[in-house]
């Protein structure tokens, strides 16, 4: 192995792969959540669709979603790797053990929590994502050109009560993963000084808790509300 | 025994401890009844009360680890009702006092659990993985010649204390088994802080954290999740800070040093 392997296959450095891309999985959300806030625009959907057209055909957007996508398949391969590899260092558990009194629940189930994420994006991929690229969408004309009307399957989507479920259930996992992960991510990365910590601290749990409620809102507001 | 309270009442106690006759044996959990225990004894004191009436019956003792008992060497290593070191926070084994449970009380005594310390037998594991990650790199070479003078090498009083923070790490490996991964970065980072703070250290800075952290991974301890319970754990406080200076130690050798 060469120094860049060995590096990067070591569990620090694996986990600084899980940091980095952890991060910049943090920045996505930040970017998804902003543009789905059209969904609120009272125009029938108009600015969501001509939105979600630009970020289909838009050549930026389309690299970026590679480097997107190999962003979740580093994270994803390194907590499978390193979760499998952290079960092994202990092949027999304790008979009577209390770890609550020194760590919090979060963070002891960060695997637990990154599958139900995983599980929630294969569906939300395959509903919404899959038709928006693949084809499936009912058209739409605005302004005399034609758009996907990717708005009325969100509405139809969510007027289904399971599926709103599973939004509102995948979003307080990712929370939960992200109230740990934010803080961790910098730990990770060697980043921890008191003039700053403490402020990353309060900022990724607020992150986390805005972000996610953001998310959760859509759901409910087209369920209870339209 | 001295400073011992007249007053305090002897407790009746119901112990549960892991009995394992050998490395390849295997093991299980094996309930003692334990009477007229004085709460002014130690942890230990109580096992070898216990090991005395093992004895008279002609039964084989409980094996556990002790030498100091006064909580400076770090080989005390149980896992006391479901914690290291039991239920009080910056404690060793040995240090730990009978009054801190309750006549009636039913106690679990484990060893410590995770694939880089096997059980020898009953409570006793074999920690020398950590002697072998402190080999990897946890020294500072000097050579020989004339004693420099104590104030040649000047450490800012911050640093100082700071490194001689990490070097209060008695070796217990109560971080490792607190930990949900049984990863022993607590340990190594206190070692490879320690020394990476100190003048003396600089010389072998980057080749000790890429080795020692290297070692730590043959061994086969766990990734860090920052979870905190190792730190939460320690008998002497070692904070995380440790860790997070590990890491930026280790990206810096990554990224500059001679090793390929
Ligand atoms: C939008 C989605 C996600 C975001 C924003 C995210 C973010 C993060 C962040 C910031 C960390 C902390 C990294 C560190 O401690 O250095 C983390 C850790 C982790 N993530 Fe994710 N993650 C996401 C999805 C997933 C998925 C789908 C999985 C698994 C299938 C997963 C599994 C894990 C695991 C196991 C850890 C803990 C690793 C460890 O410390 O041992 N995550 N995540
Ligand atoms: S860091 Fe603390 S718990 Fe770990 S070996 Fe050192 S003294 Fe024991
Ligand atoms: S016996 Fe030495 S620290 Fe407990």
């Amino acid at each position: 192995m060469n120094w860049f392997t060995k590096t990067f296959s070591s569990t620090v450095g694996r986990k600084i792969i899980m940091s980095i891309t952890g991060l910049f999985l943090c920045s996505f959300l930040v970017v998804h959540l902003i543009g789905n806030l059209q969904l609120f625009k009272n125009d029938g959907g108009e600015a969501f669709n001509v939105y979600s057209h630009f970020m289909g055909t838009n050549p930026i957007i389309r690299t970026m979603e590679i480097v997107l996508l190999l962003g979740f398949v580093f994270h994803i391969y390194d907590a499978l790797v390193l979760t499998r590899r952290n079960k092994a260092a202990r092949p027999v558990g304790y008979v009577n053990n209390h770890p609550e009194e020194n760590s919090t629940w979060s963070s002891r189930n960060m695997g637990l929590l990154g599958t139900v994420i995983l599980v929630f994006l294969i569906i939300h991929l395959w509903n919404f994502f899959v038709p928006a690229r693949f084809g499936g969408l009912e058209p739409i004309v605005v302004e005399n050109v034609e758009y996907d009307n990717l708005y009325i399957k969100v509405v139809q989507s969510f007027q289904i009560w399971w599926y709103v479920l599973i939004y509102v259930i995948a979003m307080v996992a990712l929370a939960y993963h992200l109230i740990h992960g934010f803080q961790s991510a910098f730990q990770t990365l060697g980043l921890d000084h008191k003039k700053y910590t403490p402020f990353i601290q309060k900022f990724g749990v607020a992150f986390s808790i805005i972000v996610c409620l953001g998310f959760a809102i859509i759901p409910l507001y087209f369920f209870f509300l339209v | 025994m001295a400073g011992s309270n007249p007053n305090a009442k002897p407790m009746d106690l119901t112990l549960k401890v892991w009995r394992q006759k050998d490395k390849n044996a295997t093991g299980q959990m094996v309930t003692y009844p334990i009477k007229g225990i004085s709460p002014d004894m130690s942890f230990l004191e109580m096992l070898d009360v216990l090991n005395e009436d093992l004895l008279r019956k002609g039964e084989d003792p409980v094996a556990f680890d002790h030498d100091c008992r006064e909580g400076i060497c770090g080989m005390c290593s149980l896992f006391i009702n479901g914690r290291p070191h039991g239920p009080e926070r910056g404690t060793t084994t040995c240090q730990l006092h009978m009054r801190h449970f309750k006549d009636g009380d039913t106690i679990t005594i484990e060893p410590w659990r995770a694939a880089a310390f096997p059980v020898h037998k009953d409570l006793v594991v074999d920690r020398s993985a950590f002697d072998r990650i402190q080999q990897a790199g946890g020294y500072v070479s000097v050579n020989t010649g004339g004693v420099p003078d104590a104030n040649a090498i000047p450490i800012p009083k911050s640093i100082a204390d700071k490194a001689f923070d990490a070097a209060t790490c008695i070796g217990c490996g109560a971080c490792v088994a607190a930990c949900k991964n049984a990863s022993a970065m607590l340990f190594v980072s206190a070692k490879v802080s320690q020394l990476a703070m100190l003048p003396q250290g600089k010389t072998e800075r980057k080749t000790r954290v890429e080795n020692m952290v290297a070692q730590m991974d043959i061994e086969g301890f766990g990734a860090c999740t920052n979870t905190g319970a190792c730190a939460a754990e320690c008998p002497v406080g070692i904070s995380l800070e440790n860790i997070n200076m590990l890491r930026s130690e280790f990206i810096y050798a990554k990224a500059t040093s001679e090793n390929m």
